[in-house]
């Protein structure tokens, strides 16, 4: 196969700009790396002759693989690194994500040798450090939100959203109340809210949102029943404004015999300020990176922390620290359990680094996390809401909405917006959610970032503005020309996706 | 924007052929334009029974994934199949190649519009 150079000609405007061309290769896969040089690696042959029994599973064709010398390897993937936008190369404002700067002394911590090398079947009188530490995250995150009763075992956020609705489930079906299986979820959700609901075998029934963005409390009632198992409700909801009927919609929820779900993906506009246990929510996941700076999972190890109220402690899953005089233990048995939702008792590589961002604030520092975030938001929101149309009035929380409706006047839209802002330097926000939103565009800068950092990322945003105003559609419609990969056919990659090297 | 006049339309962006006993389904241009690229859309199996505004089919953008949902009541006779290899159809040609099912009608239908109506709808 061969390759070839494509390089972009940039056109004289966005040559203005020199924020996005660092160091560029061209960079082949590595099947296409390869080259017949048996020699790059190099293994010692076998001595003596092999048994009968190993003979069977010798190879008869080479393997095929790519013959490549390990600086060849290092190489390919470092190069291919320094085309990702993330967050420790430029400021990356994915709204509902939460794409937060992970401290440098949270990695310090959970590399701790004696943290970082121990296995989870060792004996506990051998790992009683990492008990402790872990126990007192469980207790922090229960006192943070207002639900005491925590377990650490879910790997990311839905799956915590799964085990939340198991123990509701197991709840419900304690009472006798096995009709309960429908799952009220607004919809403005994160989609991850109703396929959690289908996973534990209940149905979803989508409440429309009212003309502010919140929850219809008229809509609500008209679906609460006899069936009703919970209602999945997150607030601030993903249009970035506090449920400020909270305490009601909890009250109906609970009067007419169900359960409410809060999903804690929005908690970093809370932390330290308000509690959702306080609200009247039973139960609760932690998005341990979107609030406490723990990396984003991305498919890798994450942590999504339940915590739950008096009325669903009974199930929580099993194993469980808890602590006995001054020992910590394992708790494996118990009878209304539902039962392990992972292989051990949670991540602790990266729940330490949640207890790290915790300490490192401290309990009379916690809500400058919430007032910050909440700070920068609506810093950002002040700075365009005349460049940009603003769906919903007021303040905002620790994410703002902007939609496209004056540029389309012009014949730009969010898409164009979002891939402009590629050529000036900046991860795009998030796009076209929350559903309910026309042109959505999400911003959400999170607390650590400088005012000269949101100042840069607001001028970007309304030169944008001016350029679309000023009739220069062509630029925005090719945009990104500056980055090493143009923008790119995400339609022909959704209906033809190619996902393997064809062998 | 195109809305043909010899069609009606629903407050969900749908529209409707009818035609005697039968019926043809699709959604209008403002849905696939608001949509974005489609690039899946799942049809509803022959022979299913439809109450008006229930969800026959799905259509997945690479926005969004979206419940359709049908005008009228009816027993699903014929579907597109040709949407399953060129689902862009729905995008290029939504009132024509971009139809979605037929129905044989039956009573039962939720609040249809007409293209001046539709129109006004839009507007507002």
């Amino acid at each position: 196969m061969s390759h070839t150079l494509n390089h972009s000609d940039p056109n004289h405007v966005a040559q203005q700009y020199s924020s996005t061309q660092g160091i560029q290769h061209e960079e082949p896969l590595l099947f296409e790396y390869h080259h017949d040089a048996p020699e790059s690696i190099q293994l010692p042959g076998v001595e003596g002759a092999l048994s009968a029994d190993l003979t069977r599973f010798s190879r008869s064709t080479p393997a095929n693989i790519p013959s490549l010398s390990e600086p060849e390897t290092v190489r390919h993937f470092v190069r291919m690194s320094q085309w990702n936008h993330g967050i420790e190369t430029g400021f990356y404002p994915l709204g509902s994500c939460t794409m937060k700067y992970n401290p440098r002394v949270n990695e310090k911590v959970a590399n701790l040798p004696g943290l970082a090398h121990i296995h989870p079947d060792q004996p506990e009188d051998s790992v009683q450090g990492v008990l402790k530490l872990l126990y007192e995250t469980q207790g922090w995150l229960g006192e943070i939100v207002g639900l005491p009763y925590v377990t650490l075992q879910p790997a990311a956020g839905a799956h915590g959203e799964l085990t939340g609705l198991m123990m509701i489930r197991a709840c419900l079906d304690a009472r006798g109340e096995h009709q309960r299986r429908t799952v009220l979820v607004p919809d403005s959700a994160h989609g991850t809210n109703p396929a959690s609901a289908a996973l534990c075998g209940m149905h979803t029934i989508e409440l429309k949102s009212g003309a502010d963005g919140r929850i219809d409390l008229d809509e609500l009632k008209a679906h609460l029943n006899h069936e009703t198992a919970a209602l999945m409700m997150t607030n601030p909801n993903t249009a970035g404004a506090f449920e400020s009927d909270v305490k009601e919609i909890c009250q109906l929820v609970h009067d007419a015999g169900g359960l409410v779900y809060g999903d804690g993906a929005n908690l970093n506009a809370l932390v330290g300020v308000a509690r959702p246990g306080d609200m009247g929510i039973d139960c609760l996941h932690i998005n341990v990176h979107k609030t406490f700076s723990t990396p984003h999972g991305g498919g890798g190890p994450g942590a999504g922390p339940v915590a739950v109220n008096a009325t669903l402690k009974d199930y929580l899953p099993v194993p469980h620290i808890v602590k006995d005089a001054d020992a910590y233990h394992l708790k494996t048995c118990s009878d209304t359990s539902i039962g392990s939702v992972l292989g051990s008792i949670g991540q602790s590589g990266v729940l330490i680094r949640a207890n790290a961002y915790i300490a490192a604030y401290g309990r009379q520092n916690l809500h400058k996390i919430a007032e910050d975030a909440v700070l920068n938001a609506n810093y950002v929101l002040h700075r365009l809401k005349d460049a940009y149309h603003v769906p919903f009035d007021g303040i905002c929380k620790h994410e703002c909405l902007l939609t496209d409706a004056i540029q389309n006047k012009h014949g730009i839209k969010t898409l164009d917006i979002a891939k402009r802002l590629i050529d000036l330097g900046f991860h795009p926000m998030t796009i076209y959610f929350p559903l309910i939103v026309h042109g959505a565009m999400l911003i959400e800068p999170t607390e650590t970032e400088s005012r000269a950092t949101l100042d840069s990322f607001c001028d970007a945003m309304l030169e944008i503005a001016t350029q679309c105003q000023a009739g220069e559609t062509e630029l925005l419609h090719q945009a990104p020309v500056k980055p090493f990969r143009r923008r790119l056919d995400e339609t022909q990659a959704a209906r033809k996706p190619v996902l393997a090297w064809p062998t | 924007m195109t809305i043909p006049a010899d069609l009606k339309y629903t407050k969900e962006h749908e529209w409707v052929r009818i035609e005697g006993e039968k019926a043809t389904f699709g959604v209008s241009d403002h849905a696939q334009e608001a949509l974005g690229d489609i690039v899946f859309v799942e049809l509803p199996e022959v022979g299913r029974p439809l109450e008006a505004g229930e969800a026959y089919a799905v259509v997945e953008s690479v926005k969004a994934v979206s419940d359709v949902f049908a005008p009228v009541s009816g027993v699903v006779i014929e579907v597109n199949g040709a949407l399953e290899d060129a689902p862009e159809l729905v995008n290029s040609d939504c009132y024509g190649a971009g139809w979605i099912a037929k129905v044989q009608i039956a009573e039962g239908s939720v609040e249809l519009l007409s293209d001046h109506k539709y129109s006004t709808f839009l507007e507002e």
